[in-house]
């Protein structure tokens, strides 16, 4: 049972999602489930935040390695969670929306947890130039034709790209280096999206289908699926 | 005042503003594909609504209410022909007329016909994708039976996951942990639920090698899912004692908090094997770059198109879109699994008869202008558009 009732769940969920789609009266059901979906989830969390308390503080106790930053952890949960439960510094009190202008937790939210976010997201720019270098080189045909396509790509976005091929007659102003680089993002690139968009299509609606059959029960814990 | 002229007598009519002109040919008429709440009226615009030199300002919809009484429904701006009335009740009669308004006259015009709503519980609008859908799911059961009879389907080699193996071979001779990311999304995203099948292929073989595997997961549902498929893993591989549930540990919901802890568990502990399964946004190659940076082999595989360029240029195997839906099929070799990748391919050929046909009606239209290509090729390009109103 402790398989065949989610697998049921599974099965009947799944074929009334794919049947509300075409059926007006059952449209909103999609919605709902959705919805429902968000409930759990929700209540998950306390699972996951007390698995997350859990894991720092044995690391803390028992003093295992880097039992240092499990401090920086707990301090950061227990004291989001405080400032937001409590509505610390809140204009209007307890009453007010967590998020309220001045509060404790939209303070330390934008001024700690956005500039942290905000640098983890530059680091971006130094791993496009590493990987850009390794994947650059012509290592083989394919690796050359991609080092030319970026090449021209690249230079194509730049005001020297632009001079560069200024000289090129109007007749042939599709050998113009920007002009070739749009030619290359909206014709050979989109093309390859597109075929790799309907081959990823067809993938979830066979992934969906062996879910909702009950073919594939992997995440259900039972590996004989 | 001229000489001459006459003031005028008390008693004399005062002139009155010009009447205005109502609308005509006002209709109701079913909302054709819904809930049995939506009405259409439609009718012709007052003669003296015209662009600029016009008297209208503008028109009110009126409902008549059981009682008799008219209720305004909506005011609507000069040159409006039409409007849906929603919010109505299913099989319920309504009459409506329109009011036609100026800066000081109004015109109402005649009331529509008792109309009852209509509940339709089939939405024909989308035939075309009904039809598809049919055809392709229709396509997937009939392979499925077909290797469930023991049919020998042919299935083409996958780099990534003929690499599985020997990425857990490289894990199991260092010493080191296996590292495995099921993206960032919930349990509600296809993707990772494709993830969380190859778990379970690589979490048997981790069980039988006897080496670690780490997930930290930043989604909870993921974390309680991961953990149960583990578990079975390790009993099929007959090592139930082995397992911990400290395997499967939630970091964080928040995107690049995830990225920071990932990256920190990848440089500290620094993994044999990285898997990178599932959907990835701007963090993709934030942690392709970290995992490249230790010297571990990374098998990545995502469906959203715009991670796959860093993933290519970072791992060492990248499963593109659909090869990463294929995985589990592929893995366990069961027969029901790989005849539903052989359904799909009827859509591939579905698609590549249609992109092959459009492009060749398109061409002949604009070269010999012949009408019957044009009517192939629109007639193909409404085959695949959706129109739900």
């Amino acid at each position: 049972m402790r398989r065949e009732i989610p697998l049921g769940i599974t099965i009947f969920v799944g074929f009334l999602a794919i049947v509300s789609f075409f059926s007006p009266p059952l449209e909103g059901l999609g919605e709902d489930f959705t919805l429902f979906f968000d409930i759990i989830a929700v209540f998950a969390f306390f699972l996951g935040g007390g698995n997350l308390v859990r894991i720092h503080a044995t690391k803390l106790i028992k003093r295992k390695a880097d039992w240092v930053y499990s401090i920086v952890t707990l301090i950061g949960f227990f004291g989001m969670l405080a400032a937001g439960l409590l509505k610390v510094g809140n204009p209007g009190g307890i009453a007010a929306p967590v998020t309220a202008p001045g509060s404790l937790f939209s303070t330390l939210y934008f001024n700690l947890n956005l500039p942290l976010g905000a640098t983890m997201y530059a680091l971006l720019a130094f791993y496009v130039a590493s990987a850009s270098y390794r994947a650059f080189r012509a290592k083989n045909r394919e690796a050359t034709v991609l080092l030319v396509a970026a090449f021209v790509i690249l230079l194509g976005s730049t005001p020297f790209g632009t001079m560069l091929t200024s000289w090129i007659p109007h007749s042939l102003d599709i050998l113009q280096i920007p002009n070739m680089a749009v030619w290359t993002l909206s014709a050979p690139n989109l093309a390859g999206q597109r075929a790799i968009m309907i081959g990823i299509g067809l993938g979830v609606v066979s992934m969906s289908l062996r879910l909702i059959l009950g073919i594939e029960r992997t995440y259900l814990g039972d590996d004989r699926g | 005042m001229t000489a001459g002229a006459q003031e005028p007598v008390s008693g004399d009519s005062v002139p009155t503003a010009p009447a205005v002109a109502s609308v005509t040919l006002l209709t109701a008429e079913d909302y054709d594909y819904d809930d049995g709440d939506n009405l259409v009226l439609t009718w012709e615009p007052s003669t003296d609504d015209q662009p600029d030199v016009g008297s209208v300002t503008g028109y009110r919809v009126y409902r008549i209410t059981n009682n008799g009484e008219p209720v305004a429904v909506a005011d609507l701006l000069p040159g409006s022909q039409s409007f849906r009335v929603q919010d109505l009740l299913v099989d319920s009669a309504y009459q409506f007329y329109v009011v036609t308004l100026s800066a000081k006259t109004s015109a109402e015009s005649m009331r529509t016909s008792v109309m009852l709503t209509e509940r339709e519980w089939i939405n024909w609008n989308l035939w075309n994708l009904m039809l598809i859908t049919l055809v392709i799911g229709g396509a997937i059961l009939v392979y499925i039976e077909t290797a469930k009879r023991g049919k020998k389907l042919f299935i083409r080699k996958i780099a990534g996951l003929e690499a599985i193996d020997d990425a857990i071979g490289r894990a199991t001779e260092m010493g080191r942990p296996i590292l495995f990311i099921p993206g960032i999304q919930d349990m509600d995203d296809v993707q990772t639920l494709a993830a969380l099948t190859i778990l379970g292929r690589v979490a048997e073989q981790v069980a039988t090698y006897d080496i670690k595997i780490r997930m930290p997961v930043s989604r909870s549902l993921v974390m309680t899912a991961a953990r149960e498929t583990i578990k079975a893993s390790y009993q099929a591989a007959g090592r139930p004692d082995a397992y911990s549930e400290d395997m499967v540990s939630y970091i964080t919901d928040e995107q690049f908090g995830y990225v920071a802890a990932v990256s920190g568990i990848m440089v500290r502990e620094k993994p044999a094997t990285v898997f990178l399964l599932g959907t990835f946004l701007a963090e993709s190659l934030i942690l392709a770059e970290t995992g490249n940076s230790i010297g571990a082999i990374q098998i990545a595989g995502t469906a959203r198109p715009a991670q796959l360029p860093f993933f290519v240029a970072a791992c060492d195997f990248t499963l593109i879109g659909e090869e990463l839906f294929a995985a589990s099929a592929y893995l366990s070799g069961e027969p029901r699994a790989l005849g539903s990748l052989k359904g799909q391919d009827v859509g591939k050929a579905m698609a590549m008869a249609a992109v092959v046909l459009g492009v060749a009606a398109v061409t002949l239209y604009s070269l010999t202008e012949v009408g019957f290509f044009k009517t192939a090729a629109d007639w193909l390009q409404a085959l695949f558009t959706i129109t739900s109103d």
